[in-house]
């Protein structure tokens, strides 16, 4: 099976000198191709920085990223690089324009990666994330969260990526919303046959999306397991034990 | 279409085209300055002083620059001359509502100038960061920190006096602060993640400070603008007064009062009615800013 994200000692910082903060530090995981792979732990622990510093978000980092067995380097990343992958935001009432419609946002994704016939894409990618055309000339706060959310996802499948980045997509939203929207991600992973790499620290949502999931604490990546352990609660470290209990307890 | 549905049209949450959605936004707003009394006065005197400018040839009931010495300084309620006469028999009625023409023109020259320039400097300063940053808001310091009418003084004792000189000069003062309030605002924008969004798109800057920072900035520039023309409207006044701005006989409101300064005591209207109209003007100014600022302040929006 070949390989869509490899990443080894990977560290990530922010600031300089007395000012440095490790946000991740030595991190390291494959995931294969058609993979859906969860990075959990809690607040702060470094997992969505990951995700950053592959989209080049976070400036400084070292280590190794390969996207498809290509190595990327520095914080510039090229239009390859945007083709291939995509991020879908936490938090969708932040990560749309206030002042753009719907519209105006898949249209200008569309023109970005240079894809023509923007009326019908348009149109279509409203359809597959379960929209429908009569929002196509809303502005986002016409939109309740969970819409956001669909554009947010529309606006990533524009260009028609290979891997998917997804930050605490449903976080943002109430239970029965974050279903819906979890439910729509795992029918076009199987439609388009995506590469997920989910980050979250819900272990339930984890444990529905994933195949295998790390365990990150402090930075560091503690375990990586496959999820049929996490349902059996076979964790090998304390920490991801600690953490299983938490969330079974909750 | 009856008005009841065209209502319906503009107010509709589910816009049918491009075009649709943007009227339906731009009637949204002004129903909600419609609400607001106090900005629809200063829009109505606005509106009023736009209709005196273009219409003035027969709106004024006399020539602005007709002289009538036999009947200099003639008091309020003269007939034929309902504001009086200035000092060489002048109609003031008619000088205040050709005026009207010149503080429009300085006005609108102005509104084009310096926020224009506020906002390139502003947000290239903002979103690029770094060394950049640094340069641009050091300039904008230097500027800051001169007097504004001194400033302006010297630009027009070095060009010469003249209305376009003495709108640079007010342009070339006025500009500093919008680029501080573009700068704050490109700031707190640029690490949106909306920004980011677009930026994973392969967005280069160019099109992220024009397309995404600038319709954010702009509408409190809109409304710092609109504060600022009184001011901007008393610094072109100001010039006239000290006689580097428009020059005589040209009906500006500012040189008028300079004019009437020499009578103040025994004929106080010559120099009192276009100190009203500069007043009621600015006062439209600041009473619509003042609305604007509620209909576009972005943080309010879909609220």
């Amino acid at each position: 099976m070949s390989v869509a994200l490899r990443i080894e000692g990977l560290d990530v910082w922010f600031g300089d000198g007395r000012d440095r903060v490790d946000a991740v530090k030595e991190a390291g995981f494959e995931v294969a191709t058609g993979e859906s792979f969860g990075l959990v732990g809690e607040s702060g622990s470094g997992k969505s920085t990951i995700l950053r510093a592959i989209t080049g978000l976070a400036r400084d980092w070292s280590g190794l990223i390969e996207v498809e067995g290509k190595r990327i380097e520095g914080a510039r990343r090229d239009r390859a690089f945007f083709k291939t992958v995509q991020m879908v935001f936490q938090d969708p009432y932040a990560s749309l324009h206030p002042r753009h419609t719907v519209d105006q946002v898949l249209s200008e994704t569309l023109s970005l990666h240079k894809l023509g016939d923007v009326d019908a894409r348009v149109v279509r990618l409203l359809d597959d994330v379960g929209l429908g055309a009569k929002f196509r000339f809303r502005y986002p706060h016409q939109l309740s969260g969970g819409q956001r959310q669909r554009v947010a996802i529309a606006r990533a499948l524009a260009g028609e990526p290979d891997i998917l980045l997804l930050d605490e997509p449903t976080s943002a939203l109430d239970v029965s919303v974050q279903a819906e929207i979890l439910n729509l991600l795992t029918d076009l992973r199987a439609e388009h046959g995506l590469t997920y790499l989910m980050v979250s620290h819900d272990l339930p949502v984890i444990g529905h999306m994933c195949d295998r999931l790390a365990v990150m604490k402090d930075g560091r990546i503690v375990e990586v397991m496959g999820v049929e352990a996490l349902r059996r609660g076979e964790a090998r470290e304390d920490y991801s034990r600690d953490l299983l209990a938490a969330s079974v307890g909750a | 279409m009856s008005d009841m549905t065209l209502r319906q049209w503009l107010l509709t949450d589910a816009p049918s085209s491009r075009r649709h959605a943007r009227l339906s936004s731009f009637y949204k707003g002004w129903l909600n300055l419609r609400s607001n009394t106090m900005a629809m006065v200063g829009l109505g005197i606005l509106v009023a002083l736009v209709l005196a400018a273009i219409f003035a040839p027969w709106l004024a009931p006399h020539d602005p620059f007709a002289q009538d010495l036999g009947n200099r300084l003639a008091p309020l309620g003269t007939p034929g001359h309902v504001l009086g006469t200035d000092s060489l028999g002048r109609d003031i009625l008619s000088r205040l509502i050709y005026g009207s023409r010149i503080t429009l023109y300085i006005v609108a020259l102005v509104a084009l100038l310096a926020p224009v320039a506020g906002l390139l400097v502003g947000t290239v300063a903002g979103y690029t960061g770094g060394i950049v940053d640094a340069v641009l808001m050091r300039i904008t310091d230097i500027f800051l920190a001169f007097p504004r009418l001194v400033l302006a003084l010297a630009f027009v004792a070095a060009l010469g006096a003249g209305i376009e000189n003495a709108v640079l000069a007010i342009s070339l003062t006025a500009w500093p602060p919008y680029a501080r309030i573009a700068r704050a605002e490109t700031l707190t924008i640029r690490s949106a993640d909306y920004i980011s969004a677009v930026r994973l798109q392969g967005a280069g800057p160019i099109r992220i400070i024009t397309r995404h920072i600038w319709p954010l900035c702009i509408s409190s520039l809109i409304v710092r603008v609109t504060l600022d023309m009184a001011g901007i409207i008393l610094a072109a006044a100001g010039l006239g007064f000290l006689g580097l701005g428009a020059q005589p006989p040209s009906p500006e409101w500012g040189a008028m009062i300079s004019e009437g300064r020499r009578f103040i005591l025994d004929h106080w209207w010559v120099a009192t009615m276009p100190g009203l109209a500069i007043f009621t003007v600015s006062l439209a100014f600041n009473l619509l800013g003042d609305g604007l600022r509620d209909v576009l302040d972005p943080k309010d929006e879909g609220k």
